[in-house]
Order: C-alpha cells, then structure tokens, then sequence
C-alpha cells in the first residue's frame, strides 16, 4: 500500500481536529480534538519515518505521546477547576481573568 | 613675614564674621570694633611694607601657600598668597583708605538703625578686596573678585527698604555677572593652555602660547574688567550704584573695588604683552569711557552721581594707561592711588554735605556752603584741585604722565588716544569747577525737605548746613593730605617708578610731543574748561529746576542713554527671544512630543480589540499565522 494515503488520512484527521477547535465551544471537546490534531502529527511522522527509512519520526511520536500526556494532565486540572467555578465548561464563558 | 599676609586678609574677615554673626550686644561697640579690625589690617600691612622695604628690588616678593583647596587629580587649586610690590601698593590703598572711611562711617552712619551690619559688610568688603589682590593665583582672584561684588551688592542695597536702592544693587549685581562670566571663561581657557592658575607659571609662559589664544583671554580678562571698573559696554550700574550710603560709594565705588579692572590689566600684563589686538581693546575701552564719563559728570545735578561719572572717567584713564602695555602701567597704578586718595576724599566731602543739609543730593538746592562747612570746603577744595590736575597736586603727577604715555604710542593712534585724554583733562576740569561752583559759592537755593509722610514742608525745614563731626572730618583731612602730596611724593625721583618696575616692567615711551609741551597743553585745556564752568555756574545765577538744556545735555542726564539702550536691546530683545522660544516650544518641542504620545495612543487602541480574551479567536490567528507562514515557505521555495 501507497504510504502517501497515511499522509492524506493524516491531513484529514489534523484538519476535523483544527475546525473541532476553532467552531466547538466545549472545553472537553475542543481538548478532544487538539489530541486528535497531535494524533494526526505522529501519523504523518510516523509515515515520514517509514518513507525515509529512519528512526527519527518514530521517535519523535514518543515524545509527543509523553507530552500529550502530561498536557491532558494539566489541561483537564484546568477545566476541572474553571467548570468547579463557572459551572460551565465553555471557553467562551471563560473571556476574562477574573470571575 | 610671611604668616602676616595671611592674617591681613583674616583680621577684616573675623570682624565680618563678629559683626554678621554677633547679634545685639555688638550693636553700639560695632562700629568701633570693624574700624579697630580694618585699623589693624592697616597697620599689619605697613609692618610688612616696612619689611619689604628693608630688601632689594627683586627680592621683594613673598609667596606662601597656606592649604591645598581643591587638590583632585592633575587639577590643583592652593590657596596662596603673593605678596609683590604691586599688592603691596593696593593693600596700603584698601587698609589705608579703608580705615579712614570706616573711621568715616562711625559719624556718617550714627543715626542709622543697623551700622554693625553696616561695618560687617564693610569689612567682608576689606577681607575679599584683600584677597582679590593677594592672590597667587586666578581663582583664588575669582573667589576675591565674586566676594567684592557680593560686598558692593550688599551695600548699595543696605537701604533696600528704598525700591531705588534695591534696584541698584539688583542691576550692579547683574551687570557685574557678565563681565564676571567673561573673567570665568578667561580663567578655563587659561587652565586648558597653560594647566594652571598660578601666576607664575602662567605669565612666565605667556608667550608660548600663541597670539591667538593670548588675544581671546586677554578679551575675556577685558570683559571681567569693564563690568568690575563700570566701564563701556558695562558701566551702567555705577551711577545707580550711589543709592548705597556715601562711605561705600567713596570706598568701593570710588577708591578700591572699582580699580579692580586696573588690577587685573596690570597684573596679567604679561598675557596683554603679547597680543596686541587686546591690547588695542582696552585702550580704546579706556578712551570711550573717559570721554563718556566725563560727559556724563558735566550733565547730573546730583552731586554723587556727579562724582560717580568722574569716577568712570578716571577709570577710564587708567584702564587706556594700562593699555598702552610697559610704558604705562606704572602710570595707571600711579594714577589709581593718587585717584584712591583724592575721590574718595570728594566723596567723603559730598557725604559730609548731605549731612548737614538734610540728605539733599541736588547740586541745584545746595550754593554758598563755603562759610558754613569751612572744613569740608577745604578738603573737597585741595581734592578738586587735585583732580583736575592743577599742578603740584597728585592728580597732576599722575595723569599728567597719562596724558603723555598716550601721545607715546605713536602713529595715528597715538593722536587720537592723547588728543581724548587732553579732550578729558578739559572737560574734568569743566565738571568739577562745576560741581564746586554750584556747592560752595553762589547763592544759597536751599529748599525745605518733603518729611518722609510726603507732605510738603514749610520753611522750618529747611536745612542748617553744620560742620560734620570729628568722626568724619579728620579722614577728610588726612585724605586731602594725599590728595595734595602723594603725586608729588612718588614723583620724587620717580620713586614709584622704581618702586613697581620689578613687577609690571617699564619702558620709556618716545613721544611726538615734548613733556613740556604736553604739560602746557594740559594747563591750558584745564584753564579753558574751569572757565566756561564759571562763566555758566559761577558769573550768572543758577535755577533751582535745572533748565531743558541741549539735546546732548538731556541725553548725558539720562547717562547717555545707556539704560535706554541696555533696554531696547538687550532687555526687550531678551523679551522676543524668549517669546519665540517659548513659541517654538510649544508649537515644535511639545507638537511632536503630543503628537507621538496622541499617536501610540490612538493606535493602541485599536490594538487593544485583539486582545478579547476568547480562546477561539486567539485559535484563529494563530492557525491563520501558521498558514500564512507555510503558503510564504512555499512560496519562496517554488520561486
């Protein structure tokens, strides 16, 4: 199989990932779909891995992974403690620094 | 020896300190404390004239440096004292004249309200005019030269409950600031060429350091002595300077500080040597002002102003002897002390006058105090004699050989110089029979005195001309015994000739006239101007209101119309500047100051929309940003 179509379904999953964030409103959904935005990068690293015959790219997914990770950690904290507060997890609601 | 100089300047400085710092309990034994301070300078300073002269001619300097002042680096300023012939002659001159007018002041100043304030100026006075001419160097000069100015400034103001006086002293005070800024200016320049102050080393190199700069200092130096010695473009302050009491007029504005400029000339000689163009400024300063004086003195009824023009006039002398470079600076010295003597003897006399008529300045409500003041009548007499140069007084000595040095220069110049000095000598001699005429002889305008509540006073007032007491009369005395001899005393010989050639040199000059024919042209201008003074003040009779008079006599009653001058030009031409500056401020400095601050104002503003605090928007540049980015890398790759 062609490795170039992994990188058009990355392009695909990267671009419903950018509009989920730029059109939802929910925090946990717009979350979702910056995961699905990383995703989308370590597929198309991975297949750059694969095209090149490196380890690079397969490397670099592993980094991501762990920092996506420790991102979920932080940024779910944060939603947690704004929806304690607001009652609301929309990130419009959320447009200034204070209450 | 050498710890006395030091105590010559201490001694009136403690009596200013006593006197300013004393409060009441000094208030009655004041006036005799300052005159027993300045005394014992006085007698300090013949101690260590009689030294002096005990050693030979070049050996008679004496240097002593007391502290380092402001040591810091290469820059070194000491306070030192030099003690040579010439200081020698002006401390005699400030002690001498000084304790006499101090002596002077305990009767003039009697009925006044605050003479131990009075007598601690006038030995702060003393103590910096004695250490403007001790000095060892220029800055110390300066600090003499700013201290003597702080002194006049304080003592024309004394009466500053008049607005007139405390205007005076305010206009002496500026007017000095400017020939003081030229004085300054001279002095850094002279640091930058030479690294020093010190009179030795800086005379000794003068020649080294090129005729330029050697003309630019002498210029500043100039400058610093036309606003000390009232002299033209400066002289302005002096006649207003009379509003101060009389002793101070006969002692700062007549006899000492105003001969200061003298000093100075004299003293940088070396410097004035070697640039001729200065040179060539000075005299011609020195021939104005005569000329300017004297025309001035011939308008004024009031007797202290009067005198004050004489005074710029004379100065004027000196300053054009001075001048003239070797062959008359002995002269200008000559003439200062012989002029120390005899002015501050006639000031003394017109304050002695006031007295007894009810403080009237007006020569025109004065007439026939010949009887009734027989003591003032004869000092003012013997030192009017003596101005105008009737031969065998001093004033004859002096500016007799004035008059000669200046024909000694030689050339188109040399006329010039000697026919205005001659031009002078007639009007002096015009001024002063004028001023004796309307004092003494005639008959007596005596008017009543407005009392100070303003209401016009009835006959009762009018004065009682009195003999002034002891107090004032015996420095009246013994000044016009100076008046008298000491031409004569230091032409013996040419005693003082000898006396100061060590320090200023001196050179013969080769005049185009005979002595005896400058001598004989002297006398005859002086006989031609005393007798127009007599055919118009003492043959026909005087108005009490002084009559319209000539145009060029109305313009010499406004002083020549200096102030008038001084105002349209500098006063309302200071005016426009500053109005265009302030224009340019406004418009200019704070427009484009306004304008930036309005500007980043404005456009942050509009900046500040951006930035609304939803997380989606942000989201939106930053993915429109990264867009932009990659279709530009692109882009740059395909091209």
């Amino acid at each position: 199989m062609n490795p170039v179509n992994y990188l058009y379904l990355a392009a695909l999953l990267f671009t419903i990932g950018a509009a989920g964030v730029l059109v939802r409103r929910n925090a946990i959904v717009v979350f979702m779909c910056i995961e699905l935005m990383l995703n989308a990068c370590n597929l198309a690293f991975v297949t750059f891995s694969r095209m090149h015959g490196t380890l690079d790219g397969q490397i670099i997914a592993f980094f991501t992974m762990v920092v996506a990770a420790a991102e979920v950690v932080v940024g779910l904290a944060i939603i947690v403690s704004i929806f304690r507060s607001r009652h609301s997890a929309s990130v419009d609601d959320a447009s200034l620094l204070k209450l | 020896m050498e710890n006395l100089i030091g105590l010559l300047v201490l001694v009136p400085l403690l009596g200013a300190g006593v006197l300013l710092c004393g409060g009441r309990r000094l208030d009655r034994s004041g006036p005799w404390v300052g005159t027993g301070l300045a005394a014992v300078s006085f007698v300090l300073g013949v101690w260590l004239f009689a030294d002096m002269l005990g050693r030979k001619g070049d050996n008679r300097a004496l240097d002593v440096t007391v502290f380092s002042w402001v040591p810091v680096g290469g820059f070194r300023a000491d306070v030192g004292f030099h003690l040579d012939q010439l200081s020698m002659t002006f401390v005699l001159l400030i002690t001498g004249v000084g304790s006499l007018i101090h002596l002077y002041s305990v009767g003039y100043m009697a009925h006044d309200e605050r003479p131990r304030r009075f007598f601690g100026y006038l030995n702060l006075f003393l103590a910096a005019m004695l250490l403007l001419v001790l000095a060892d160097n220029y800055l110390l000069l300066y600090a003499g030269w700013e201290g003597v100015g702080l002194a006049s400034y304080l003592l024309i103001g004394f009466w500053q409950h008049k607005p007139s006086a405390a205007t005076a002293a305010k206009k002496a005070f500026l007017v000095n600031r400017v020939g003081d800024m030229g004085l300054s200016i001279a002095i850094m320049v002279m640091f930058t060429t030479f690294g020093t102050f010190s009179f030795a080393p800086v005379l000794a190199h003068a020649d080294q350091a090129g005729e330029g700069k050697l003309t630019a200092i002498g210029l500043l130096l100039l400058l610093g002595a036309c606003g000390k010695s009232a002299q033209v473009p400066l002289q302005s302050w002096l006649g207003d300077a009379m509003e101060g009491p009389t002793p101070v007029s006969a002692l700062i504005h007549a006899a000492t500080m105003v001969t200061a400029g003298v000093y100075l000339i004299t003293r940088s000689s070396a410097i004035f040597n070697g640039a001729p163009d200065a040179q060539t400024a000075v005299v011609t300063v020195g021939a104005v002002t005569l000329l300017f004086g004297a025309i001035v003195g011939c308008a004024k009824d009031d007797i202290k102003k009067a005198l004050a023009g004489s005074t710029m006039s004379q100065i004027g002398y000196m300053i054009l002897a001075a001048g003239l470079g070797p062959v008359g600076y002995v002269f200008a010295i000559m003439h200062l002390v012989t002029h120390g003597f005899f002015k501050a003897g006639l000031f003394l006399g017109a304050g002695s006058v006031m007295h007894g008529m009810n403080d009237e300045v007006d020569m025109r409500r004065y007439g026939g105090l010949r009887s009734y003041m027989p003591v003032t009548f004869w000092t003012f007499g013997l030192g009017y004699l003596a101005i105008i140069g009737f031969p065998g007084l001093s004033g004859f000595f002096s500016k007799d050989k004035i008059i000669e040095a200046a024909f000694a220069k030689g050339g188109t110049e040399g006329w010039i110089l000697g026919a205005a000095a001659l031009l002078g000598a007639a009007i002096t001699a015009y001024y002063m029979t004028r001023v004796m005429l309307l004092t003494f002889f005639g008959e007596k305008r005596w008017q009543p005195t407005v009392s100070d509540s303003g209401s016009a006073a009835e006959d009762g007032n009018l004065p009682h001309p009195h003999e002034s007491p002891k107090t004032m009369t015996i420095p009246m005395i013994l000044l016009a015994v100076g008046s008298v001899f000491a031409g004569g005393l230091f032409s013996i010989n040419s005693a003082f000739l000898k006396w100061l050639e060590p320090v200023t040199g001196h050179a013969e000059g080769h005049s185009p006239v005979g002595a005896g024919q400058v001598t004989a042209a002297t006398m005859v201008v002086l006989v031609i101007g005393a007798a127009v003074a007599w055919q118009q003040y003492g043959r026909s009779p005087v108005p009490v209101t002084a009559p319209r008079g000539t145009l060029l006599t109305r313009a010499a009653r406004r002083d020549l119309l200096q102030d008038d001058f001084n105002h349209v030009v500098l006063v309302r031409g200071g005016e426009h500047l500053t109005r265009s500056l302030v224009y340019v401020d406004h418009k200019l400095v704070d427009g484009v100051v306004n304008g930036t601050a309005a500007s980043v104002g404005g456009l942050s503003g509009r900046m500040r929309r951006l930035q609304n605090g939803f997380a989606r928007s942000y989201a939106v540049s930053m993915f429109g940003g990264a867009a932009v980015l990659i279709a530009a890398t692109l882009l740059m790759r395909a091209v």
